[in-house]
């Protein structure tokens, strides 16, 4: 197949679940201001293409795409323009949540992990009033992720869908990523994973199982599930009807109980806030508080 | 180097009439130096004389090393986990290690290239012990990176461009190690090649055992066709000079660049833009330090003390305090300014340091590695030999303690936290990590690597750099014939006992360590 005809067959390929392709490094098309980690990456790929002897050529290509780019809310679209068909986002309901820990469990089962790794961890909170709350925290799935551009071999990356995964096959296990995340999310399998009775082939960074010793792993919205039209299993499993599986494209989100609401309208009349805003990461997880918590964030409205 | 400088040994030249040569069996060790000893004789006596106590060392050191071997293959087969890490202490040991290890290897640059540069030439006796020091060090920090990485085995990955990501620190580590590692080699292997062809015109007739074969073909094929030339003795000046400026901006980078990994991240304590500055001061510091030791150590185990001075063992005792005092006070402005931050991380982070549960290593390195060598060097009684010496292995010590201090802290601590309530209560609390046996016998391993390579090098080629010391020597005598003063005297020893030589080292401020042993 020549050059021309491959490149046909790209654009011409009906939008899949991105998952499957190959790693995308850095993938943020928002229209936003210059962020810290796109000024890196920038300067990265100026640095690697000053070798050629290009690098204006090198800070334009970069910019460009993304100036192109459709005006989206919050599309985590592929710096190619290309508008992928969801984009995956969540919502947390904390005023429902009773700390049952239910997601951790039917995660940790689901995805056979050791118990240390809490890919959903629900963690005791103290509200301003003193009284105890509780909020679990899954991967955030950054818009401008902190992972992604540490990785040495490219094994972290963002999908057309707006989902962070971890090619655990090429991971390394320098844990940077870990160092980097400001959420903790990430998880390293620090001794020989939970064997998997039942195993994908190939294995794949959309439905990570069984774990692989010596890599970084974390949670992947259950991105293996997502395409055929099911809810991770967090999502499935809460009791409590708390934890809310969207789509940002399509502005609908579901909960495990069955609620099914209006996403944008869920989250303006619920005042939902992300955590941590202040790191430039932009969360594509929405919390819902009931408590008069903050969480450690400027208030956000969605 | 200047035209003055006319050829002083070649092939043909035979050894100087009326010195001994040392005794050649290669049992003999106790036995103190010949009275009267060429700088030439000196250089090549650890080859030719083996020490008695060398197997014996070499034995102990490689069972050491074994030992940590068996460790990392233990870690191999049940995981990271075995070293004591765990999702709340993802960096600790291995890293801080491999920040001491790399760090430790600066002496060598700066005992060797600074100095060079700064046509320092007291130095000479000490260049090749320190770039022994720099090339035996800067492999071993190197390989902590396998110990470090969860899956070692994918570690060719690092080296497979379709998969790098030049936005990672870790990447620009690797690059920036790995040229350093390049020229550390060259610049070890430039200033040999004289050597080298002075060591196989005496190996030539010496060629009694396979291993003497073996090691005189390998000094011819390493000095080439080097012959002692003007012009090939120009051009080696030359490449060897600017070398030595090209490695002062290299080693300044891989400290760097070993910092970004640390400081590009928005953990607090490792988000720090002195950190870069910090970390190249850090390790020239410990460099300098472990250079004392290796010259001590070399000094008295292959009796070089009639080259190798008990001054010269101050005068890097010097460059090593002023660079204790200079880090002292960047681990002050950080700490200090961090302190004023009073951010929920930044601010549990400096109190857990300095006051909480990672009080006693921090304060361990502030009293042996920040005061005590200062206090050393404050008092006459103390500033001799004996005193760096002490002061020199405290540092290294505590050097190796701060980085854990540095390492540990901020990757142990909760970044997922109740804004409210008591600290740690709520939320996630600090990590902790484990020291485990698996981790510190692979640590003492590459320690132990380090006097076992360097023994080895040592029984390989020159301690001492001949002709740089011969050339030296020379221009001291002929600036002495030429002028009337007598304020450039002869700064380098070529021969022990015999007279009375003079030494630029003789002057100044050292007074009180000059006693014999």
């Amino acid at each position: 197949m020549s050059a021309d005809e491959q490149e046909q067959d790209e654009t011409h390929r009906a939008p899949v679940p991105s998952a499957h392709q190959q790693p995308v490094t850095v993938t943020t098309g928002k229209q936003r201001q210059l962020s810290r980690r796109r000024f890196l990456g920038a300067a990265a790929s100026g640095v690697g293409l000053a070798a050629v002897g290009s690098v204006g050529g090198a800070l334009i290509s970069r910019s460009a795409p993304s100036a192109a780019a459709p005006s989206h809310r919050d599309t985590g679209s592929a710096q190619t323009g290309a508008t992928a068909a969801h984009q995956w986002a969540m919502v947390i309901d904390l005023r429902y949540c009773n700390g049952c820990k239910a997601c951790t469990t039917a995660c940790e089962r689901y995805h056979y992990l050791h118990q240390d790794q809490t890919w959903i961890h629900v963690f005791t909170m103290q509200s301003e009033s003193g009284e105890q709350y509780y909020m679990p925290r899954p991967c955030m799935m950054c818009e401008d992720p902190a992972c992604v551009p540490v990785c040495p071999v490219s094994a972290n990356f963002r999908t057309a869908e707006g989902l962070v995964l971890v090619t655990q096959q090429r991971c390394v296990g320098t844990r940077i990523c870990m160092n980097a995340c400001p959420y903790q999310a990430r998880y390293f399998n620090w001794s020989a994973p939970v064997p998997a009775p039942r195993q994908p082939f190939p294995q794949e960074p959309a439905w990570p199982v069984p774990q692989v010793e010596g890599t970084v792993g974390k949670c992947v919205f259950c991105a293996a599930m997502l395409p055929s039209g099911r809810i991770p299993e967090c999502a499935s499993y809460c009791p409590m009807g708390v934890i809310y599986m969207g789509d940002l494209e399509s502005d609908i989100a579901v909960n495990g109980i069955g609620n099914v609401v209006t996403l944008s309208k869920f989250l303006t009349e619920n005042t939902a806030i992300r955590f941590k805003t202040t790191f430039g990461t932009h969360p594509r997880v929405w919390y819902i508080t009931g408590h008069g918590q903050t969480l450690d964030t400027d208030k956000e409205v969605a | 180097m200047s035209s003055r400088v006319e050829p002083l040994h070649s092939p043909q030249q035979d050894w100087r009439p009326g010195i001994l040569e040392p005794v050649e069996e290669t049992t003999d060790s106790e036995a103190p130096p010949p009275a009267i000893e060429t700088v030439r004789s000196a250089a090549m006596r650890p080859i030719l004389v083996r020490p008695k106590w060398f197997w014996p060392a070499v034995g102990a050191l490689s069972a050491v090393v074994a030992l940590g071997f068996s460790a990392w293959i233990v870690q191999l087969r049940t995981g990271l986990g075995s070293a004591g890490y765990n999702n709340q202490a993802f960096w600790a040991i291995y890293e801080a290690n491999l920040v001491t290890f790399i760090g430790v290897s600066y002496g060598g640059a700066v005992v060797s290239a600074i100095l060079r540069i700064t046509k320092t030439t007291w130095r000479a006796p000490l260049t090749r012990i320190a770039e022994a020091t720099a090339l035996v060090t800067l492999p071993i920090g190197m390989l902590f990176i396998v110990p470090h990485l969860g899956s070692s085995w994918k570690l060719w990955e690092l080296i497979w461009p379709p998969y790098w990501n030049l936005s990672s620190p870790i990447l620009w580590d690797f690059f920036a190690v790995s040229t350093y590692l390049l020229a550390t080699c060259v610049f070890f292997y430039l200033p040999l090649i004289a050597d080298l062809s002075i060591g196989a015109d005496r190996l030539a007739r010496l060629q009694t055992s396979p291993g003497r074969k073996l090691l005189y073909r390998a000094y011819r094929v390493l000095a080439g066709n080097y012959n002692g030339s003007l012009s090939q003795r120009r051009l080696l000046a030359g490449a060897i000079g600017l070398v030595a400026i090209m490695v002062i901006p290299m080693a300044v980078s891989v400290h760097s660049v070993l910092s970004f990994a640390f400081a590009s991240s928005s953990r607090p304590g490792y988000l720090e833009t002195i950190f870069p500055v910090y970390f190249v001061v850090a390790a020239l510091y410990s460099g300098v330090a472990l250079v004392v030791v290796v010259v001590a150590g070399a000094r008295r185990l292959f009796h070089l003390e009639a080259f190798i001075e008990r001054r010269h063992l101050v005068r890097l005792g010097f460059i090593m305090v002023a660079l204790g005092a200079a880090y002292l006070y960047l681990t002050f402005t950080e700490y200090l300014i961090d302190s004023y931050s009073n951010t929920t991380g930044n601010a549990a982070w400096v109190y857990q340091t300095l006051l909480g549960r990672y009080w006693m290593p921090f304060w361990f390195y502030f009293v042996a590695g920040g005061l005590v060598p200062i206090l050393i060097f404050m008092f006459r009684r103390t500033r001799n030999a004996t005193g760096v010496v002490t002061a020199a292995g405290l540092v290294l010590a505590a050097m190796w303690v701060k980085r854990l201090v540095i390492v540990i802290p901020p990757a142990t601590e909760p970044l997922v936290r109740s804004p409210f309530g008591p600290t740690g209560a709520l939320g996630l609390g600090w990590g902790t990590y484990h020291f485990t046996w698996v981790s510190i016998s692979i640590t003492v391993a590459m320690a132990a690597a380090i006097p076992l390579l360097l023994l080895i090098v040592f029984r390989l080629v020159p301690i001492l750099p001949v002709a740089e010391m011969e050339e030296l020597a020379a221009a001291a005598e002929r600036a002495e014939t030429t002028t009337t003063t007598k304020a450039a005297g002869p700064v380098v020893r070529l021969h022990a006992g015999g007279g009375a030589p003079v030494s630029a080292l003789d002057h100044g401020e050292t007074q009180g360590d000059d006693d014999d042993e």
